[in-house]
């Protein structure tokens, strides 16, 4: 209809994700995925295992090409706004026994506008070390990282983002097999984020605690699902629309409604616990 | 003292020791990369395949020249590494299949084509088949040269592409998220594998030179506490098995380099896997005896508080056989630890029956402590 | 009649050749399916410091306790590679490359000290003589035999004997190890004495080929069998049949172009390798790749259906369900875009007026797209 409605609806969003399909070989992974994730919320993207979660931020993050449509980060595509963007990838994803201590891996966050040749220098590190304060790690902070904990090096990494200074923060299950003292200190600095403005887009395998922690969500099995606000999405219609078979299990108890949920999601919970 | 000094100045001796420096030091540096990507045994599949590469060289140019061997080592093992991708991307394969299966039919072609030129009835053949183990006596001030400059411009492109190489091994989808155009850059790496055995051909030849990569990186990971101090290290220790492997193969001719190379590095390997510090698996194994002996001492404590409890008599005498029978073996040391600490001391109960140990009123707290904690623990 | 064939050099070595490559086969397929490929090339090198080793002791190099020494060195690689990863200061592969250029570099130095008089040569050891199989005789039954052929026999019967024994076992420990394990067949055993007949039949293989090309006979055929089958008798068949062609035209090519045969014979299973990477019906990259093309239709016919159906009801309807959103959301170039269009019309799965740009789905195509929305409703 009108060009200039496009765009004006697209800079509104912290994130605008339309008609985005991906697929792996012949597999389809994600099938035209609208999102929109307008600015300074905590967002949760939360669905069964293999609905696509973390190829749905790596595609955003262009580490994935998709089969078709586009992404927009505050209005303009993500290699024009790479500088807003900062991402916190699944903690398995890299080897702990790399020879590095945990302020030269925030210090990798700054990498990205350090350029070609310039090295890291005193002003980088005393960023880094900032960063690893905010998350309370600075006693570590010349610690080897193969002697980390897991909630340790989840705060690593936490850090590592941090001290990129984004607008919009995309984290890959962050709080998956952390202890909770972690957890609450994770959920803290996300929620100091946000009232500094930020937007963060976090995937999230703990049902239980989505309401709690988040503002905004969606919920994705291979489609999207629903999107919105927690408190307007999170029901019981729309869980059994992402988790589909799964929930089916629960059909013998009753299915849960909004309320309920709550209590009646510990054996949705239990699916996310055994991936770890 | 001259003897040496005459031995060191030998022409000879000294372009080979020159050229398993170099070999060390380019194979370290890049070594690093490849054992902390995983790619250890690219390199020995590249190392491998590249003998066809030697092999049309030689056919092409008629003779046994660095430079063009060189290239086509590059060239060939470039396209085996290609293929190893090719097969893992696109076929149900996985890498170690994927590796077997190039390394051993490129070798199969090469030993092909090494029999192929030996019909030839070509004066160069016999350096030909030097490569496959290596043979420092041929090797020229030329070749060394050449291995200079090869090394200067890797370790050059290591030192510009530092952060890029570094954030790329550690974390490949963070650096691709921060814009750094990871595939060229695992393509070059790996070219750059490449690239270091080109150079160690004449000196360990391909059968071995997988070893020259892994071992130095290795050996140097079991002390560092960083990527920068890693590659340093590797570097060094990678020119020490070359110098020294060198220098023992001059000693006594007739024996091969190459392989001297490799025992050189394993040794230093050896050496670092048990005596580097915090790593070291001696100081493991001590510090988990200890820890046994700790845990021992406690339970032999607490044993004998039960034992004086029960008899409400916080001096009763206990006799060792009674403890040991209980623990199945003999607890000298651990008494004698015990006593050491002032918690126990020795008391001769009845003479004719064995010796006796009493708590002292130390051990006695002590007793008490440690089962205080374990019931905090719990 | 029969001594004379079996004393005919083609015959002889050809046979060598496809009973190495049989043998080498049915345990490389166990690899293969484990992940465990380059263990074979570790081995086939350090076997050299048992060979080297067994015979300075015992000097002889045809007795059983040959072939058992030095096979024992090929176990010992695999153990101390094991131990070595087990330590977590080395990554698995690493540790595969630490250990056996080790042990290989002192049975060449061993070599170098003792034997330069002496009938082992580095490159006799590495590239092998199956060339010559056929020289060395001995009688069975007042028949004169070529002793290697008598050798690969036992070696080809005894993993044929263990893998006919144990196959059931083995399959379930090669595919779940957790579950044999629990059942009680004890994987780990049968993972030993699966490398140890690989170690030995490198071992036996190692005059016939070398060192380096009876890794080709272990892991290539396997790998190529792989691509054709899911089956695993079939893919020890397949490969046992890609070994001996190999060995049959490796010999021809290699007496026409008057070059090494087992090189020759391995090149071939290299060959066939590349054949079946590329035609293989099931996974070939070649129907992969029309199979590939296919799909990535029907995919992009369905992202347009899936398309049109989420914004049916929507407020947005006329923007995006006309035929310029096709480019501007779904960023397909203006070609892609008028293709896909064309083929869902032909299927009659969307209709478009001939003077309007506005695409509507037929009833077939909600259908589509509602069993890729809502599988749960379908299934």
């Amino acid at each position: 209809m009108l060009k200039t409605h496009v765009n004006n609806h697209e800079s509104r969003f912290a994130l605008h994700v339309e008609d985005l399909t991906v697929s792996y070989g012949t597999k389809p992974v994600l099938w035209d995925i609208d999102l929109d994730v307008p600015p300074g919320v905590l967002a949760a993207i939360v669905g069964p295992n293999g609905a696509g979660k973390s190829t749905l931020l790596k595609t955003i993050l262009g580490l994935i090409k998709p089969a078709a449509g586009h992404v927009y980060i505050h209005g303009k595509p993500y290699t024009k706004q790479r500088h807003l963007v900062g991402y916190v990838p699944q903690r398995s994803s890299v080897d702990w026994d790399f020879p590095t201590t945990a302020l030269d891996v925030v210090t990798m966050g700054l990498y990205g506008r350090l350029g070609w040749l310039r090295r890291a220098g005193k002003e980088e590190r005393r960023r880094a070390a900032n960063a690893l304060e905010q998350v309370g790690m600075e006693a570590f902070a010349d610690r080897q990282i193969s002697q980390l904990s897991g909630g340790q090096r989840q705060r690593v990494f936490l850090a590592r983002a941090l001290v990129q200074d984004a607008d919009l923060y995309f984290m890959d299950e962050p709080m998956a097999g952390v202890d909770a003292t972690t957890e609450r200190a994770i959920i803290n600095i996300l929620k100091e984020l946000r009232t500094l403005g930020k937007t963060v887009i976090v995937v999230h395998h703990d049902l239980q605690t989505v309401s709690q922690y988040f503002d905004w969500m969606l919920f994705l099995n291979v489609r999207a699902v629903a999107q919105g606000r927690v408190e307007d999405v999170y029901n019981a219609e729309n869980l059994q629309k992402a988790y589909g078979s799964q929930i089916a299990l629960l059909q013998n108890a009753d299915i849960p409604t909004s309320k309920s949920v709550t209590t009646q999601s510990d054996i949705l919970t239990s699916e996310a616990l055994q991936k770890n | 003292m001259d003897a040496l000094i005459s031995f060191l100045t030998d022409f000879n001796v000294r372009n080979v020791v020159f050229g398993a420096a170099l070999l060390g030091i380019s194979s370290g540096v890049l070594g690093s990369f490849a054992v902390l990507r995983r790619q250890s045994l690219l390199g020995d599949t590249l190392a491998h395949a590249s003998l066809p590469g030697v092999c049309l060289a030689f056919l092409i140019v008629g003779a046994r020249q660095a430079l063009p061997t060189m290239l086509g080592a590059l060239v060939v093992g470039s396209i085996a590494a290609f293929t190893v991708l090719l097969i893992i991307r696109r076929s149900r394969l996985k890498t170690d299949a994927a590796q077997g299966v190039v390394l051993s039919t490129f070798f199969a072609l090469g030993i092909v084509l090494l029999t192929y030129i030996g019909n030839q009835n070509n004066a160069g053949q016999a350096g030909l088949e030097s490569f496959l183990l290596g043979q420092a006596a041929s090797i020229m001030p030329s070749d060394v040269q050449l291995m200079f400059y090869i090394t200067l411009i890797a370790c050059g492109l290591v030192l510009v592409m530092w952060k890029a190489f570094k954030v790329i091994s550690f974390d490949p989808g963070f650096a691709a998220s921060l814009g750094i155009p990871v595939l060229t850059f695992e393509l070059l790496m790996t070219a750059m594998v490449a690239l270091a055995i080109v150079i160690g051909l004449q000196l360990v030849g391909v059968v071995l030179m997988a070893s020259m990569l892994i071992a130095p990186a290795v050996a140097a990971r079991q002390w560092v506490k960083s990527l920068e101090l890693m590659v340093l290290l590797a570097a060094l220790f990678g020119m020490l098995a070359g110098v020294g492997g060198a220098i023992l193969s001059a000693l006594r001719s007739g024996f091969a380099t190459g392989p001297l190379i490799v025992i050189c590095a394993s040794i230093i390997v050896m050496v670092s896997l048990f005596f580097a510090p915090e790593r070291g698996l001696l100081w493991a194994a001590i510090a988990r005896r200890r820890n046994n002996i700790n845990l021992r001492t406690q339970q032999v404590l607490t044993d004998m508080y039960h034992i004086a409890e029960e008899h409400n008599d916080a001096n009763y005498p206990i006799e060792i056989g009674m403890v040991n029978s209980l623990y199945g073996m003999r607890l000298d040391s651990v008494m004698a630890g015990l006593e050491k600490q002032g918690w126990l001391r020795y008391d001769k109960h009845m003479p004719e029956e064995g010796r006796h140990v009493v708590l002292t009123t130390n051990g006695y707290q002590e007793a008490e402590r440690i089962l205080r904690d374990m019931v905090k623990r719990d | 009649m029969i001594e004379s064939i079996l004393n005919n050099p083609d015959f002889v070595i050809i046979a060598v050749g496809t009973l190495v490559g049989i043998a080498s086969s049915i345990v490389g397929s166990f690899l293969v399916l484990r992940k465990a490929s380059m263990l074979s090339d570790a081995m086939s090198h350090s076997i050299l410091l048992g060979i080297v080793a067994v015979y300075f002791l015992t000097g002889n190099q045809n007795s059983p306790f040959f072939l058992i020494g030095a096979a024992a060195v090929g176990v010992l690689t695999v153990v101390l590679t094991e131990s070595l990863a087990q330590t977590k200061r080395v990554n698995y592969d690493a540790a595969i490359g630490l250990v056996y250029p080790f042990l290989f570099a002192i049975a060449v130095l061993l070599i170098n000290i003792f034997v330069r008089n002496v009938h082992i040569d580095v490159d006799a050891a590495l590239l092998g003589e199956i060339g010559l199989s056929w020289l060395d005789t001995q009688q069975l039954f007042g028949i004169e035999v070529p002793s290697s052929l008598i050798k690969m026999t036992i070696i080809t019967v005894l993993n044929l004997a263990f893998v006919g024994l144990f196959y059931k076992e083995l399959k379930l420990a090669t595919f779940d190890s957790g579950l044999a394990a629990t059942l009680g067949f004890r994987p780990g055993i049968l993972y030993y004495a699966l490398l140890s007949l690989t170690s030995l039949t490198a071992v036996a293989a190692f005059d016939a080929v070398g060192a380096i090309l009876v890794v080709a006979f272990i892991i290539v055929p396997p790998a190529a069998a792989y691509l054709l089958t899911d089956k695993l008798f079939n893919m020890l068949a397949i490969g046992s049949v890609i070994a001996f062609l190999s060995s049959l035209l490796g010999y021809g090519s290699a007496v026409l172009l008057d070059v090494s045969i087992s090189g020759m014979m391995a090149l071939w299973t290299g060959v066939f390798f590349t054949l079946c990477l590329l035609f293989s019906p099931s996974y070939g990259l070649i129907a992969q790749s029309f199979r590939f093309k296919q799909q990535k239709v029907v995919n992009a016919q369905r992202t347009l259906l899936i398309h049109l159906f989420h914004h049916e009801d929507d407020e947005n309807r006329e923007e995006e369900n006309a035929l310029p959103a096709l480019q501007s959301h779904l960023r397909w170039t203006a070609a892609n875009s008028r293709e896909i269009v064309m083929d869902c019309l032909d299927d009659g799965l969307i209709t478009k007026q001939a003077d309007s740009d506005q695409l509507f789905l037929t009833e077939k195509g909600r259908i589509w797209a509602r069993e890729v929305l809502e599988p749960w409703q379908h299934s």
